[in-house]
């Protein structure tokens, strides 16, 4: 049961990083050549010499990018198949395709938009080298933070469902999520390594193409992952294929 | 088929933790390395010599909102 959801995620998660794949390289990738030659113009100002490329740009841009992107996509397909078995069943009667939406929104918002409203992606040329350890270490503080503040957010939505219905209960959780947001964005430091010169448009258009490579990741898994468990659960749920789940 | 006939349920069915566990452990280990590769291998840390994964994962890395170097 596990194993079958397991590897129907993984391949869900594989299909979404080939559509993010696409995306990359339409909206992406023009933002980071234009980062790298502000990178190679800068050095050059300075008199540096040219840094050897180990890895051809064509590489980077091509195989290189298509294996992270699907490396990536299929793994958050095959974790988001473990939540959704552990949740499915535990979030009230939500069905399969509804359990799945709502844990890709839920999650969405706690892995990627959150972090990133503190520790924002950044292109190359931007991030001092010295400093990647401590960036790195910040970065993923962030994400485990705020993935235990959308937990217990959902655990107190749950708690609350009785006394003040689905919607208020849900409104209160999320308004303690927000302030939990806000308490740890105010305790953690700051991080600017945008150097000066830097291309504010490139720097936003950079990070708006990195949101939506996340979000065609996300929006396909929790889409997709639902149609496909609803056949594996619904042998459990004992009502046959031909039921339809909300 | 009696049995299944006579039992019906209305609503999704948990799967037991018991059941789940071994699976999010070795599964969740496998693929969150796989995310380490991708994202953080040759940069912070390093547990291959050189920098080849970093750079041949390097547009993805960037793109994905990890942080590069």
């Amino acid at each position: 049961m596990v194993g079958k959801l397991l590897l129907r995620g993984m391949l869900v998660g594989l299909v979404a990083g080939i559509l993010a794949f696409a995306f990359a390289r339409v909206y992406g990738e023009p933002q980071v050549d234009k980062a790298i030659a502000f990178e190679e113009s800068q050095a050059q100002a300075a008199g540096e010499a040219p840094e050897p490329e180990m890895v051809s740009r064509s590489t980077q841009a091509g195989i290189g990018l298509a294996t992270g992107v699907l490396v990536y996509g299929a793994a958050l397909g095959g974790l988001f198949s473990l939540v959704f078995a552990y949740a499915y069943g535990r979030l009230g009667s939500l069905g399969p395709r509804g359990t799945s939406a709502l844990i890709a929104v839920l999650g969405f918002l706690a892995v990627i938009v959150v972090p990133s409203l503190k520790y924002p992606a950044n292109p190359p040329a931007v991030g001092n080298a010295e400093t990647i350890g401590y960036r790195t270490e910040l970065f993923f503080i962030m994400i485990v933070v705020s993935i235990a503040a959308m937990v217990a957010a959902v655990g107190l939505a749950q708690r609350l469902w009785k006394q003040l219905g689905a919607w208020n209960a849900s409104i209160v959780a999320g308004l303690a999520f927000l302030v939990v947001f806000a308490l740890v964005k105010a305790a953690l430091p700051d991080i600017n390594e945008v150097p000066e010169n830097f291309s504010a448009t490139v720097l936003w258009q950079f990070r708006v193409a990195s949101l939506g490579i996340q979000l065609v990741l996300w929006t396909v898994v929790g889409l997709g992952f639902g149609a496909v468990a609803e056949r594996v659960v619904a042998v459990r749920d004992q009502r046959g294929p031909a039921r339809r789940y909300a | 088929m009696s049995d299944t006939t006579f039992a019906p349920s209305y609503g999704p069915v948990a799967i037991p933790v018991r059941e789940l566990l071994p699976w999010a452990i070795f599964g969740g280990l496998l693929l969150m390395l796989a995310i380490y590769f991708v994202g953080a291998e040759e940069g912070a840390t390093s547990l291959i010599r050189g920098t080849a994964v970093h750079e041949f994962v390097h547009d993805g890395r960037h793109l994905l909102g990890f942080p590069c170097h």
